[in-house]
């Protein structure tokens, strides 16, 4: 069985089909790319996989389980996190507590605990503090673990966020545009935190891109989108020479 | 792993900071009342400062912490300060004046946090400043329903009524104990400056602690991204409604010591009304947003100042005006808050603060 499963989504803005009849299928272990011109509906699908928008039709399924119609929070809890093309970041907070309030659900005690300051509330953030610790090193982050993160640069808060999203303790990643604004250094490291991630933390991961030098390099497999609809879907090689995408997307 | 110990014992360290502020401030008070040196004038607005100070707390956990605005905060207390007086005047015979104050403060809590409860299951789900527009009308509506609330008590038991006094059809001997527009009188006078003080307190290490845990996180989440909150699996609706009940039950002990050290309680305009919830406001934005000891030190600035203005006569709220800009300017300018922090505050606690709480 498929990991994720997306069969027949179509959404409307007003006369606007920002996605229609779209699909995909992702192995577990997958690391899958989806690419297109401006536009074409990719954030709108991530939104719709995440319960941020819910779908006009069509129906999403997570490890087999319909996900279709939850809202963000429930979806999270299924096993699906991500990143947002626009950073979104607690920004008033640190880094750690960024990516502790990832580990939200992970790790609990009562109201009662954190009000009078049981043991279970100094040994749980105790817990919480290592794994977090753990993540951001996992990200080059440790040394900024009490940074607020608005006061990262950009490239270190676009980890963050991904650390964050891996926090939830995940399936399936979604990465929305993760070198954006990178320069090519700061690509070529995203890369390998990346592939590292995939490896150790036994991780699929779907991500949207246009830098074609890191989707050519790790991507498996390729779903082009344009105007909302697949233009093309397959192994990265071929789906890279087909000539309708070249004309609509890379040949521009 | 030091860096994360360093984390919390920073937040940790601040916090203390305030709570040592408090009592300090609470022993010299009581050090200089004891030597006769506090004149009656001042000492009349011991338990108002703390009620007022307690309101401050309360608002910051919904604007400053959840990031909701609420203006109708004053109605909160209102129905803590009538539910309370409420209690009290029918038990007034019948109990101690310990359990009896303790109950009535619970009850004031209670019964405001089952109202900030019932207010948000309908508006904390929607996103947008449905809040501020549902308090506004709340806090106006439950002052004038209790203006038309009559209930007495005669040997038959409690009556019920919202056309008048008459119409409870009292035995001669019966008595009021909401008497309409006319509220409750004689409520005893429980409310000492001690009980204000132990309030306050209280009030300022639930929401402290309440904040540097798993779910204050989760409710500052909300407020700096909630779309983000909600990816990484937050129940954004649960902690709001969880930050606005606290809230809400915090007023109503202020409403309760309020009420307790009143001889007549009336929810007139200008102790429940708008302009209340305003200056609630008020203590909040001047103490910092989201700085529990910031509102906690306007509240008090801002009820002292007018009293010992009082010998300005007709330019007192004048030069209030003037310091309350000045204030602001001084608060929110980063070159002053810098000095400030370098001189003052930095005295009392070594490193920067996290930004969210103090
Ligand atoms: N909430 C919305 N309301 C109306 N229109 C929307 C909404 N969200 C997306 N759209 C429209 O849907 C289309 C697809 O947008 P989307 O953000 O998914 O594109 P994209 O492929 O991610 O583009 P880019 O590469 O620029 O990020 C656009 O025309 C956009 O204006
Ligand atoms: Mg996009």
């Amino acid at each position: 069985m498929a990991l994720l499963e997306i069969n027949e989504l179509s959404i409307q803005f007003g006369g606007l089909r920002a996605v229609d009849d779209f699909h995909l299928t992702v192995e577990k272990g997958d690391l899958y790319g989806m690419i297109g011109p401006n536009g074409a509906g990719k954030t709108t699908v991530f939104n719709l996989l995440t319960g941020e928008y819910k779908p006009n039709e069509g129906v999403i399924r997570l490890d087999g389980r319909d996900i279709t119609g939850l809202s963000p929070a429930e979806i999270n809890r299924a096993g699906v996190a991500r990143t947002f093309q626009n950073i979104r970041l607690f920004r008033q907070q640190s880094v750690l507590d960024n990516v502790k309030i990832g580990l939200h659900n992970r790790f609990r005690y009562s109201t009662a605990a954190a009000i009078l300051r049981l043991p279970s509330y100094f040994r749980t953030e105790r817990e919480m503090d290592e794994e977090a610790m753990k993540l951001l090193s996992v990200f080059g982050l440790e040394g900024e673990a009490d940074t607020i993160s608005a006061n990262l640069p950009y490239g270190k808060q676009r980890k963050l966020e991904i650390a964050r999203a891996m926090a939830t303790g995940p399936k399936l990643l979604l990465l929305d545009e993760p070198a954006a604004g990178m320069n090519p250094n700061e690509t070529q490291e995203l890369m390998e935190d990346i592939s590292y991630v995939r490896k150790n933390f036994d991780m699929t991961v779907l991500l949207i891109e246009h830098d074609m030098k890191l989707v050519a390099g790790i991507c498996e497999k390729l779903t082009v989108l344009n105007f909302g609809r697949i233009l093309a879907e397959g192994d990265t090689k071929t789906v890279l020479q087909d000539p309708e995408v070249i004309k609509a997307y890379l040949g521009e | 792993m030091k860096n994360s110990r360093g984390t919390m014992t920073k937040v940790s360290r601040d916090n203390l900071g305030t709570i040592i502020m408090l009592a300090v401030v609470f022993a010299a008070v009581s050090a200089a009342r004891a030597a006769g040196l506090v004149n009656s004038h001042i000492d009349g607005l011991l338990v108002p400062i703390c009620v007022y100070a307690i309101m401050a707390v309360s608002l910051n956990l919904v604007v400053g912490i959840l990031g909701e605005l609420s203006i109708g905060h004053a109605g909160f207390m209102c129905i803590g300060a009538f539910a309370s007086a409420f209690f009290s005047k029918l038990t007034a015979e019948s109990m101690g004046a310990f359990p009896r104050f303790l109950i009535a403060i619970l009850i004031g809590g209670a019964v405001a946090g089952f109202f900030g409860f019932l207010i948000g299951i309908p508006v904390l789900r929607l996103n947008g400043d449905y809040l501020a527009i549902v308090t506004l009308a709340f806090g106006e509506i439950i002052k004038n329903l209790i203006n038309v609330f009559y209930v007495g008590r005669d040997s038959r038991g409690l009556h019920f009524s919202i056309e008048g006094q008459m119409a409870l059809g009292l035995e001669p001997d019966g008595e009021m104990i909401i008497n309409g527009a006319q509220g409750i009188t004689g409520t005893p006078f429980d409310s000492t400056f001690t009980v204000g003080f132990i309030l306050l307190m209280i009030s300022v290490i639930v929401v402290l602690n309440l904040t540097n845990s798993r779910e204050g996180r989760a409710i500052m989440s909300i407020r700096d991204n909630r779309i983000a909150a909600g990816s990484v699996g937050i129940p954004v609706t649960r902690y709001k409604m969880l930050a606005f009940t606290i809230s809400a039950v915090i007023a109503g002990f202020a409403g309760a010591l309020y009420a307790h050290n009143l001889a007549s309680l009336i929810a007139t305009p200008a102790r429940f009304g708008y302009n209340m919830s305003i200056l609630f406001l008020v203590f909040v934005v001047l103490g910092g947003i989201g700085s529990t000891r910031g509102a906690i030190i306007a509240a008090v600035v801002l009820t002292l100042i007018p009293e010992l203005l009082r010998f300005l006569s007709n330019y007192r709220m004048l030069i209030y005006s003037i310091i309350l800009i000045v204030m602001m300017i001084v608060n929110w300018n980063p070159t002053s808050r810098a000095w400030i922090r370098r001189h003052i505050t930095g005295r009392f606690r070594r490193g920067t603060g996290a930004g969210e709480e103090g």
